[in-house]
């Protein structure tokens, strides 16, 4: 504690304060970082190898390499199946999952709640309205429709239709305020899933099943085709929201205090929400609604590397993709020939995996 | 160390005013206090002064350039740093990453802290007292370390203008003491808001008193510290002594008169109050209770 004799301001100030004590025991960043690069390209192939038919691990990098290569086609076998059926759905799995960490890691700190995800603001409640509309609405409109635009589209359309309707509500004196956006959100919300709730109590049961698979996410039937433009967006969107990682330090630290390290408060909150957003959307127009991603794999990353955005962005992209591959993969195989959808897997393992994390951090505290 | 000038700032909240015509100079190594009830429209002023607020009227200048009009946010951010009171959320940061944030105005938002960065910050710790703390998460500190490392964070920024707004609020005694002294030990101009008379008289070299809004008084504390003007601004009694160790001035309290004292009874306030002419309701309610006593 202070001197108390310290009463004249101009007097040196003499302070002792308790030894310093360790933080908590974090493994170094590079080495999270290299494990997590190092994983990526394995957990690939082996996600790739594996289902109906095993491939080798050695077999599916070479298809691999032939294909990065220019001459596909040297191993007739496994070509098909590696290639054309299960990397596309494997590497859709990594988009999606990385996307969702990095969004969630975003809106967390934007909106300033831990317990926000990229689904906060409603916009996979709007996506699911749509989408589930154009799936169980008959006759020859929904066909029509169905044809025109297909569930991505709708969805995405959704998402975005939603997420206007939130920016709209979300301000106060002509700002977007944090409190209100996630009022909005939530709000809206509940609307959206009451709709989404009406439309399955009317479907048919055999196309019941496609409508919770779509709600619940899942990348089954991916192929290139479809994997092409929402990567690039994926890719463009993550690159640019990692250059904002100082940004993100100084708004989670407080709007005032960010105005004072010269952020515009106001502009960078709605650049960061709209471009996470609109990841967000992108990634359900082709997945569906995965859930328990963006909002387990930020905190998980943080508990490994810290708050600070620079390292945790990065991170939680490479987590989050490695992680939805391996719920993939496990959907895929426990229950053969069944599959699961994503998000039952997601929980399923991401609790536990994530509870075992918040203990270690536990220990190291004390 | 700068010179820090509000010129006529006024800040309105849709049609309402908050603060009118707030004039305040710091002139380059002062610690200047603005002190005044809550709701007086102390944060507000200071808020123009870090940027959170634009003002709707007048100008705050730095070196008599417009931290508006003439400089950018991170140039402004260069040279006004602030300990507010907002909390914000600390999502396990660590001091050293809270601290490091100070840099942000000092680089292009995708560039890399460099080593002068680390020095820098490491600098700030050293200055704070918290050596060796880096690596300690934020959310586990005491009241008085966190609100060092807040310190810590502002003279990260490298500022010649420190704002603070109540920066002694919930710490106790000593911790209040050490942390105004460290702050006026630094070479920087300082303007902070204060909510402890007692300590603005110890350690302002001026003091600027705000009521509904507007400045009804400046000057050295000696000066402006007066029984009237307390009772007239706060509603409350004082008897004014000298410090027995530094000499200044020093105030005691109280709401019903002091028996020591003849100069601030009921009929005091209520000249000052028809003089002064400020719309007051707590201080009126007030002295018509105390003048229904027997």
């Amino acid at each position: 504690m202070p001197d108390t004799t310290v009463l004249t301001p101009v007097r040196a100030h003499t302070t002792t304060v308790a030894a310093p004590r360790a933080g908590r025991r974090r493994p170094p960043f590079g080495v999270v970082l290299a494990g997590l690069i190092v994983a990526t390209p394995a957990v690939l192939v082996v996600a790739i190898g594996t289902g109906a038919v095993w491939v080798p691990p050695a077999r599916v990098w070479s298809v691999v390499v032939d294909h990065l290569g220019g001459a596909p086609g040297g191993d007739a076998l496994a070509d098909p199946i590696v290639w054309q059926v299960r990397a596309p759905r494997v590497l859709m799995a990594y988009v999606v999952g990385a996307a969702l960490a990095v969004a969630g890691a975003v809106l967390q700190a934007v909106v300033r709640n831990p317990l926000a995800d990229p689904y906060v603001l409603g916009v996979s409640a709007g996506a699911g309205l749509a989408a589930v509309a154009v799936l169980t609405i008959g006759g020859l409109a929904g066909a029509g429709l169905a044809a025109t635009v297909g569930v991505s589209g709708a969805a995405f359309a959704g998402a975005l239709v939603t997420l206007a309707l939130v920016l709209a509500l979300g301000r106060r004196q002509g700002r977007l305020d944090p409190q209100r956006l996630l009022l909005a959100g939530v709000a809206l919300s509940y609307l959206f899933q009451a709709g989404t709730t009406y439309l399955q109590l009317r479907v048919s049961t055999n196309q019941l099943a496609a409508v919770l698979f779509w709600l619940l996410g899942t990348v089954a039937g991916a192929d290139w085709a479809e994997l092409g433009l929402p990567a690039a967006l994926v890719v463009a969107c993550v690159a640019w929201l990692m250059g904002q990682g100082r940004q993100l330090n100084a708004l989670v630290l407080g709007d005032d205090v960010a105005s004072s390290l010269g952020v515009a408060v106001h502009r960078v909150r709605v650049h960061l929400l709209l471009v996470a957003s609109l990841l967000t959307a992108v990634v359900i127009g082709i997945a569906g609604g995965v859930g328990f991603v963006g909002l387990i794999a930020p905190h998980s990353v943080r508990l490994l590397v810290g708050a600070d955005h620079r390292r945790l962005l990065p991170a939680a992209a490479l987590l989050g993709g490695v992680f939805l591959v391996l719920a993939d993969l496990l959907g895929r195989v426990v229950a053969q020939p069944l599959e699961l959808p994503l998000g039952v897997v997601t929980a399923a393992a991401g609790v536990p995996f994530f509870l075992v994390l918040l203990r270690r951090a536990g220990r190291g505290v004390a | 160390m700068s010179r820090l000038r509000l010129d006529g700032v006024g800040v309105r909240a849709g049609v309402v005013p908050l603060v009118a015509d707030v004039s305040i100079d710091c002139a380059p190594g002062t610690f200047v206090g603005l002190l005044g009830p809550n709701g007086s429209g102390k944060s507000t002023v200071l808020k123009t002064v870090y940027r959170a607020l634009a003002p709707a009227a007048g100008a705050v200048l730095v070196d008599e350039r417009d931290v508006r009009r003439e400089l950018t946010a991170r140039q402004a951010a260069r040279r006004v740093a602030v300990v507010a009171q907002e909390p914000g959320h600390d999502f396990d940061f660590t001091v050293d990453e809270v601290v490091a944030a100070g840099r942000t105005p000092h680089h292009r938002p995708w560039a890399r802290l460099g080593a002068t960065d680390r020095a820098v910050v490491a600098g700030a710790l050293n200055t704070v007292g918290l050596d060796g703390h880096g690596s300690r998460p934020f959310g586990e500190l005491s009241g008085g370390e966190k609100q060092r490392v807040l310190l810590a964070r502002a003279l990260a920024q490298q500022p010649a203008v420190l704002v603070l707004d109540e920066p002694t609020n919930h710490l106790d005694i000593g911790t209040q003491l050490g942390l105004l002294t460290l702050v006026r030990g630094l070479r920087v101009t300082v303007l902070a808001a204060l909510h402890d008379l007692n300590l603005a008289a110890a350690f302002c070299d001026r003091v600027h008193v705000m009521h509904d809004g507007a400045v009804v008084a400046r000057g050295t504390p000696d000066e402006v510290l007066t029984p009237e003007l307390i009772a007239t601004v706060f509603g409350v009694f004082a008897h004014r002594t000298v410090h027995p160790g530094s000499g200044r001035a020093h105030l005691i309290f109280a709401t019903d008169p002091l028996p020591c004292t003849t100069s601030e009874g009921p009929d005091e306030i209520t000249d000052t109050r028809r003089a002064g002419g400020h719309r007051r309701r707590r201080p009126r309610r007030r002295s018509r209770e105390l003048r229904r006593r027997p």
